[in-house]
């Protein structure tokens, strides 16, 4: 933002929303069906969010799963993993503070883990996620699922299941809101250009 | 915030954050594999010009759980003893790429000539400078009761809390202590009312300028309910008068013994006690206080390791200048 060809004045902001509350419960409610089916049911498997929003989104997820399979205890298989210390640009961002990272009271050695995130960019969240699932524990298998995936991917990494593909510039900004941290529920898409005045 | 300096020094904000990210770390002491990577390939210098256990241990254990590479150095055995000078022995540590530097010296204001005076380029944290401050041990003491007065000993639910209204007694060798200095500051930053409770011989000059009051009588401080009671170290090494008549008058009138931490759960069931150790068992503490329910002495030290983790982390892991 030190940018002065970005200051607010001579900026124009194009902002649309890519996904309406009802497109993300619906796109939840696949992801639910997709990962018992892929699971072949409901067994071992562990939802941990990357916080915060990933967080937020695991939960939802686990409520789903609960609702089509009794069997599934939401509360127990839900955690949440901070990836701070793990991160590879600590150095050139402003100081993060660590979130909590809450894990099923059983642990999550020889579960199936799905890690959940709202935006999938790079990979590099993804990569220090993997690395702190490792020191957790050994999990059986390890997949991905997240509400966006924007594409310009620097790592060897893919997500398992999509909400919505959404390709995007490098220049455009993807927020996700979610009702329980921002009072709404939406995925929305900002473009900023130098205005020509 | 570039030095940990003095906990005068610190903002709410920075004191509340600087509380919470200990809480987050100290999380992470309870797994199994208890080191992160987050400071990868810094260096930081533990730099002890007196003598320490305790801190110079924690600091240590702090660094290396956040995989830093930790150099210690004692001025016993170095060239300190030679007559080298505070300033050549930190363009030494410059020279070798240190990114932190801890320092604990007899002189009070040697962490602040070093990090003023351009001799590092590294963060500089102070562990004990004379008998001016020790801020990490303040953040570790209010760290703990927060925990227990505020988050009812569960790590995080206290985040974002302060102290405010919170009442803590210090007892003891005010004269020549650092950490009652740093908890008064700390502790009033943080909203909490201090009273300092010591014999006139041992509370120094101007402390009627500190942001808290003072008190000769320990029992009277103890029956105004206090939620914390901090017994400070007799210096037994910095006594070169004679500060009172003998130690058993002392451990009488100002010591904590069982009877006056049973006087203080009858009005505080909640009380806390606090010790910065080493302890002098049988002159300002009883073995049966320190070891009693209310005493979080032995988890005053779990809890340094985390509080010092977040010092470094907060001080090196960010943004490049």
């Amino acid at each position: 933002m030190a940018d002065a060809r970005l200051s607010p004045e001579n900026v124009t902001v194009h902002a649309s929303t890519v996904l309406d509350a009802s497109e993300i419960s619906r796109s939840l409610t696949r992801i639910a069906h997709e990962l018992l089916e892929r699971n072949k049911g409901p067994q071992g498997l562990v939802l941990m969010g990357i916080p915060r929003r990933g967080t937020l989104l695991a939960r939802r997820l686990a409520e789903r799963l609960e609702q089509v399979e009794p069997g599934f205890d939401a509360a127990a298989c839900t955690g949440s993993l901070d990836v701070t210390m793990h991160r590879d640009d600590l150095r050139r961002n402003p100081t993060r503070a660590p979130e909590p990272t809450t894990l099923p009271a059983a642990g999550i050695d020889g579960t199936t883990v799905v890690l959940v995130d709202d935006v999938l960019y790079s990979g590099r969240t993804v990569r220090a996620a993997l690395d702190a699932l490792s020191d957790l524990g050994r999990p059986r298998a390890v997949r991905l699922a997240v509400l966006v995936d924007r594409g310009h991917r620097e790592l060897p990494i893919r997500a398992d299941h999509v909400g919505k593909n959404l390709p995007t510039s490098t220049s455009e900004r993807v927020y996700v809101r979610l009702v329980e941290t921002d009072g709404v529920d939406e995925v929305r898409i900002e473009s900023r250009e130098a205005g020509t005045s | 915030m570039k030095h940990l300096l003095s906990a005068a020094d610190l903002t709410r904000e920075q004191a509340v954050r600087l509380l919470d990210v200990a809480e987050q770390m100290a999380a992470t002491q309870q797994r199994e594999i208890k080191k992160l990577p987050a400071l990868r390939g810094r260096t930081v210098v533990n730099l002890f010009f007196e003598d320490s256990t305790r801190t110079r241990l924690s600091f240590e254990t702090a660094a290396k759980r956040l995989s830093a590479d930790v150099i210690t150095f004692s001025a016993k055995g170095s060239s300190v003893s030679k007559g080298e000078s505070l300033k050549d022995t930190a363009l030494t540590l410059q020279a070798m790429g240190a990114d932190a530097v801890v320092i604990r010296h007899a002189s009070s204001g040697a962490p602040h000539r070093l990090a003023e005076k351009g001799w590092t380029s590294g963060a500089v944290l102070n562990a004990g400078d004379g008998t001016h401050e020790h801020p990490t041990q303040a953040l570790l003491d209010t760290f703990t009761l927060r925990k227990h007065l505020v988050g009812g000993g569960q790590l995080g639910a206290a985040a974002g809390a302060d102290l405010a209204g919170r009442r803590v007694v210090v007892v003891g060798d005010v004269l020549h202590s650092r950490v009652a200095r740093s908890n008064v500051h700390l502790l009033h930053t943080l909203g909490a009312r201090v009273t300092l409770v010591a014999p006139p011989t041992l509370l120094p000059l101007g402390v009627e300028t500190w942001p808290c009051e003072v008190s000769y009588d320990l029992d009277a401080a103890l029956g105004e309910a206090p939620d914390a009671l901090m017994a400070l170290r007799v210096q037994l090494e910095r006594m070169n008068a004679a500060y009172f008549p003998s130690a058993r008058e002392y451990s009488r009138r100002y010591g904590v013994t069982a009877e006056r931490m049973a006087a203080l759960t009858a009005l505080t069931p909640h009380a806390q006690l606090l010790h910065p150790g080493p302890m002098n068992r049988g002159l300002e503490i009883t073995a049966e206080a320190a070891d009693g329910p209310r005493s979080r002495v032995v988890e005053q030290v779990t809890n340094g390791v985390a509080v010092r983790m977040a010092a470094l982390y907060l001080l090196l892991a960010g943004e490049e200048e």
